[in-house]
């Protein structure tokens, strides 16, 4: 097996063994099967009020898993010193960097399944028949997700958990808006503020390339060219973050 | 070869907001010889721990190079040929014992079937076989520091000997057997005298002292002798301080310090002219702790 791998695998189990893991899922689930209570709320809108809740659940607690188990990761191990015997393995610090994140994707791959599973019988229940459209709003959201951990990890190879998990959040939250910020910042011609606000356009994630939630429950069309290049995003982009936080983790000293 | 080799090693720390320079480690040149046992010695702070984490790659020099068994420090691939156990055990605590040198084992690139063989062998010898399946959270402190034990010896040590091995001295001396070479630090001087070929004395980040612990120590530096003797006449006491011993009364008993051994056997000869008894002598002998006092005192005169 291959040294990240081998990282990837004992980070999973790690995640496996932290109940804070469990409580999301629960949560999760939860929140997911209590959308055919309030869509009885409603009249005619049962269906879209199901698929709404359902994805927006299995979003909200994807990313809840990725930042607070992902922030921990690499900072824990320094916190609690368990990466000096790794670093005096002969394992190079990227690969431990790359192991870690692989390991929490591998957590959250197998978490969002047991999510949408559960998103799987509500619609049975709720007599909602399941369609494509669902799926494509879905690999997006595990897409969302793979950048997410990506900033929490790489904000975690240098900070500390209550700062980068701070930090994480602040992303999430701005990336969500960066159409918004663009938006903003057309209004402030030539100030400082605009240019300010077009920096983080451009440098923060466009996280709501990621959300074709509405399109899915409304029933409207996801082009193919728009699902590729959403993924292509999140690939460039996840592949940047992870570049940055392996190249700060491999000069960094352990006091 | 060398196992290590350390020439004009430097770390330098920048503390608070001031940026204020501190030199944990102040070119340090070492060499330490194949199958050897060598201890650094040295107070905490001395830059015994940030030689070790330079020489692992956990901290990076401000200057200097070093060497493991010919390769540069900064090649990951020396990591496969050492074995590294620190002084506090930090581990995964929600790993059981077998599953964490597993982990390690898989690390070293050792292959599923010779792992599991050895994962076995080495809790033998460390003796948590009974706790293999226990939880490294639920260790005590003791248990923490043999597995700690365990894992440094996954891949260094080839031909283990699972029975008599459990000691930490006993394994050391049992790796010098197998031809490697040990390097540890410790403030511990008894252990060292006992085991180690040389030492080094690290003061304030600089080598002060290297070579093997007799010639440092000097083997018949006799640094005093302490008398006693019963019944000797009060004519006898003067004759000894006139000698240059130091007198102490007890009783009928009486202590004589002398502060070298030139004067022994005219001091003994007054004893028996004066019908002292001798009761014991006993030579106070240089020891490395002697020599790591003067030496780390030296620096702080």
């Amino acid at each position: 097996m291959n040294r990240v791998a081998v990282i990837a695998v004992n980070t999973f189990r790690e995640t496996l063994r932290d109940k804070i893991l469990y409580n999301l899922v629960f949560f999760g689930l939860l929140l997911i099967g209590s959308s055919i209570l309030l869509s009885t709320l409603t009249m005619g809108e049962q269906a879209k009020i199901i698929k709404d809740l359902g994805l927006a659940s299995i979003n909200l607690f994807g990313v809840m898993i990725a930042i607070f188990v992902g922030i921990g990761l690499v900072s824990k191990e320094i916190e609690k010193r368990t990466i000096y015997s790794i670093i005096a393995k002969p394992i190079p610090r990227y690969q431990f960097i790359l192991g870690k994140y692989w390991g929490l994707v591998l957590t959250l791959f197998v978490n969002t399944s047991i999510m949408v599973a559960g998103f799987f019988v509500t619609l049975l229940v709720g007599r909602v028949t399941p369609d494509v459209a669902l799926l494509k709003a879905l690999g997006l959201i595990f897409v969302e997700l793979l950048v997410i951990t990506a900033v929490a990890v790489m904000f975690s190879t240098f900070t500390t958990p209550t700062l980068s998990a701070t930090f994480s959040l602040a992303v999430y939250v701005i990336g969500n808006l960066t159409d918004d910020l663009r938006v903003l910042g057309s209004k402030l011609k030539g100030s400082v503020t605009k240019e300010l606000l077009d920096s983080l356009y451009y440098l923060l994630p466009n996280l709501d390339y990621f959300n074709v939630k509405g399109q899915a429950v409304h029933g409207l069309p996801i082009e193919p060219s728009y699902l590729l290049s959403a993924v292509a995003y999140g690939v460039i982009y996840t592949t940047i973050l992870l570049t940055l936080g392996c190249l700060i983790f491999q000069r960094r000293d352990f006091k | 070869m060398k196992p290590i080799q350390i020439a004009g090693l430097t770390k330098e720390f920048r503390l608070g907001l001031g940026r204020q320079r501190f030199v944990a480690l102040d070119h340090l040149d070492l060499e330490v010889e194949q199958g050897e046992i060598f201890g650094f010695l040295g107070h905490n702070g001395a830059g015994k721990t940030t030689t070790i984490k330079l020489l692992l790659g956990l901290l990076f020099p401000t200057a200097g190079r070093a060497w493991i068994l010919g390769r540069p420090i900064e090649d990951v691939s020396v990591k496969q040929l050492v074995g590294f156990l620190p002084e506090a055990p930090y581990f995964y605590e929600y790993l059981t014992a077998e599953e964490f040198l597993t982990f390690y084992g898989q690390l070293f690139g050792l292959d599923p079937a010779s792992l599991v063989k050895r994962v076995g062998e080495l809790l033998e010898m460390v003796g948590l076989a009974d706790a293999h399946h226990l939880p490294l959270r639920k260790f005590s402190k003791g248990m923490l520091q043999r597995i700690g034990l365990a894992q440094a010896l996954i891949e260094p040590m080839s031909g283990l000997d699972p029975i008599g091995r459990r000691d930490v001295r006993d394994i050391i001396l049992g790796l010098k057997e197998e031809g490697k070479t040990v390097f540890f630090s410790t403030h511990i001087l008894p252990d060292v005298e006992m085991i180690c070929d040389r030492v080094g004395i690290l003061v304030k980040g600089r080598l002060r002292a290297v070579g093997a612990v007799h010639e440092l120590v000097g083997t018949s530096a006799v640094k005093s002798v302490e008398i006693v003797v019963e019944g000797i006449a009060p004519t006898g006491v003067q004759g000894v301080e006139r000698l240059g011993g130091k007198v102490m009364k007890r009783g009928d008993q009486v202590l004589i310090r002398l502060d070298d051994d030139a004067q022994v056997n005219a001091v003994l000869d007054l004893i028996r002219q004066h019908r002292g008894r001798l009761i014991s002598l006993v030579p106070h002998k240089r020891s490395l702790e002697d020599l790591f006092l003067k030496e780390v005192g030296g620096s702080r005169a």
